[in-house]
């Protein structure tokens, strides 16, 4: 509708029904011919930018894209330290690292810590993702669980991590266990939260479907509510290996004899900057491979999401 | 759209519903809140393989009396017989078609469909019932389908498809085509009657659609609070109508317009009906 000389829905317009142009804002573009340029269809920007994103869309494109970052932050290590802008003694350079590796390697320490860091990980993780699948169902799916659990684990979680520590030696000594049941510990806050919170909130209407169609206890939770809940499960399993792995370094910083964050203390009691960066290096590759395994789990889950 | 003939088992016949007494109080939400007394002392016998369309103003209990029936809540007072049975907890007799489709999203369209068939169905009969009727709703195409995949009116098909794999005696529809367009709904209306035809069960039917309740029942059974009662009075039943004349009926018959009109004065609507006026 348009109303002479009021601004109203339309466009505003004088007496013999003209658009007045200083009051039809939102019309003006039309009449701006570098604006109708880039909106028309023969847009000429269009089909680059078209073009950019199917580059994009190939994998090995993005792969390549991914290092360039790497390869920079390489780049200017190697030149300030070549070029002895940073005495070595504070930062050693990349090669100086590369040596590291190849010294620890032939005396045969190297692939033991990655090992035994790789399987403490591991463990604790598969430990700490089976009680938080077991704990966030019973969460999850029971009111009377969720009355009985919720405020003690919530208390629990609350718990600074490195707070466990002094107690799990005293019961558990320097050994295996005590390390593995602080990455457990690590790894079931995110399982549990995350199993729980998507359990209670699977749409209430599939599993009235479910209901309506039989489907009762143990077969209605495995053909809709797990199902239902699978992303969200997925994505705490991711996040609880990131955890597996930052408490695997809290577990060996303090009280062991092997292991990359063994391997960080050790170095650092020694002055052995270039060990201290191998070790993150390590850290680094070792878990972005860990969490690319869940993704691609992750990726085949989406598809049929 | 091709109506094929049945030829998996068929183990349930139409039933009959006799709704007797039924009343449904719910419990106070809070502590020192009022009982909400939804329906009282409803009554109503339903043929073997009769159309049956409930209707009534919103919240008067529509939904609450089909979910008795169907098994999903208990009536608080009297029982519902199918067949000769009464119900008590979900019943295989009985199919629930809802006002959404409420399709599992990770399941294509053709296991979707095989969530319906009833325990122990042998796997090749099953897979030979669920593209039959996926056939039976035009959708014969798209088994592979994933939900998010397809439009509405294609979801709602494949709900009724997964009801209808149940091989139900009563077919319960709750609202089946409300949140469908217009054009859609007619359709949709059509294929019901088809599928009726091919699969005679007993159909109890929510609607608030006076139009698509006097094309698609036998009868129409208004619900609603007694003449002249408070805002808090339970519904029961207010009229039953008989809906004459054969299906599939003429859309714009002149015929069923005192049936209409008398439907919407029911609902508290005016028609502006002449018959109304003088009646």
């Amino acid at each position: 509708m348009t109303i002479p000389g009021t601004i109203g829905t339309g466009p505003v317009v004088d007496k013999d029904g003209n658009p007045l142009r200083s009051l039809n804002h939102v019309d003006s573009r039309a009449d701006d011919p570098s604006a109708r340029e880039s909106t028309g269809t023969s847009d000429p920007l269009a089909p680059d930018v078209r073009r950019r994103g199917a580059l994009l869309d190939h994998g090995w494109v993005r792969g390549a894209l991914g290092t360039v970052v790497p390869l920079l932050v390489l780049l200017v290590w190697h030149v300030t330290t070549t070029s002895g802008l940073i005495p070595p003694y504070r930062l050693p350079s990349p090669q100086s690292v590369v040596l590291a590796a190849a010294d620890l390697l032939e005396r045969g320490d190297l692939l033991p810590y990655i090992h035994i860091s790789t399987q403490r990980v591991l463990i604790g993780f598969a430990i700490g993702a089976v009680l938080g699948l077991v704990l966030g169902a019973v969460v999850g799916l029971s009111r009377l669980g969720d009355v009985l659990l919720t405020t003690t684990f919530s208390g629990l979680r609350a718990v600074p991590s490195l707070a466990w520590i002094p107690l799990l030696i005293i019961w558990l000594q320097y050994g295996e266990e005590s390390k593995i049941t602080l990455i457990a510990i690590g790894a079931f806050f995110p399982v549990y939260t995350t199993v729980a919170s998507a359990l209670r909130h699977v749409d209430p209407h599939l599993v009235e479907a479910g209901r309506a169609y039989g489907l009762r206890g143990a077969a209605l939770l495995g053909r809709v509510q797990l199902p239902a809940a699978t992303p969200a499960v997925v994505s705490g399993l991711r996040l609880a290996l990131a955890q597996a792995w930052l408490f695997l370094v809290a577990a060996e910083l303090l009280g062991a004899s092997k292991g990359l964050g063994f391997l960080l203390t050790d170095s650092q009691n020694n002055g052995r900057v270039d060990r201290i960066l191998l070790a993150i290096v390590l850290l680094a590759v070792l878990g972005k491979s860990t969490d690319a395994l869940i993704g691609v789990a992750e990726k085949r889950l989406a598809r049929r999401w | 759209m091709a109506i094929t003939t049945p030829t998996a088992v068929r183990s349930h016949p139409a039933h009959p519903v006799s709704v007797r007494g039924v009343g449904r109080t719910f419990a106070p939400r809070s502590r020192g809140g009022h009982a909400h007394r939804v329906l009282t002392g409803v009554d109503l016998e339903i043929g073997a393989g009769e159309i049956v369309a409930l209707i009534g103003a919103s919240g008067c209990g529509k939904s609450t009396l089909l979910r008795q029936v169907s098994g999903l809540d208990a009536p608080s007072e009297g029982t519902i017989v199918i067949d000769d049975a009464p119900v008590a907890g979900v019943d295989p007799r009985c199919a629930v078609a809802f006002q959404e489709p409420r399709l599992l999203p990770w399941r294509t369209l053709a296991q979707n469909v095989a969530l319906g068939l009833p325990r122990g169905t042998d796997r090749s009969a099953g897979d030979r019932r669920v593209h039959e009727l996926l056939e039976l709703v035009g959708l014969g195409q798209c088994t592979q389908y994933r939900p998010r995949q397809i439009s509405g009116g294609m979801a709602q098909r494949t709900s009724l498809a997964r009801a209808l794999a149940r091989n139900p005696g009563v077919l319960v529809l709750d609202e089946p085509f409300g949140a469908l367009d217009a054009l859609t709904r007619l359709k949709m209306q059509d294929l019901l009657l088809e599928v009726h035809a091919a699969e005679p069960a007993t159909v109890l039917l929510v609607t608030h659609d006076v139009d698509e309740a006097l094309y698609l029942a036998d009868r129409v059974v208004l619900l609603g609070r007694p003449e002249g009662s408070g805002p808090y009075e339970p519904a029961t039943v207010r009229t039953v109508l008989t809906v004459p004349g054969a299906r599939p009926r003429d859309r714009g018959d002149a015929g069923l317009a005192h049936l209409r009109a008398r439907l919407l004065d029911g609902l508290g609507v005016p028609s502006h009906h002449q018959s109304a006026q003088h009646a």
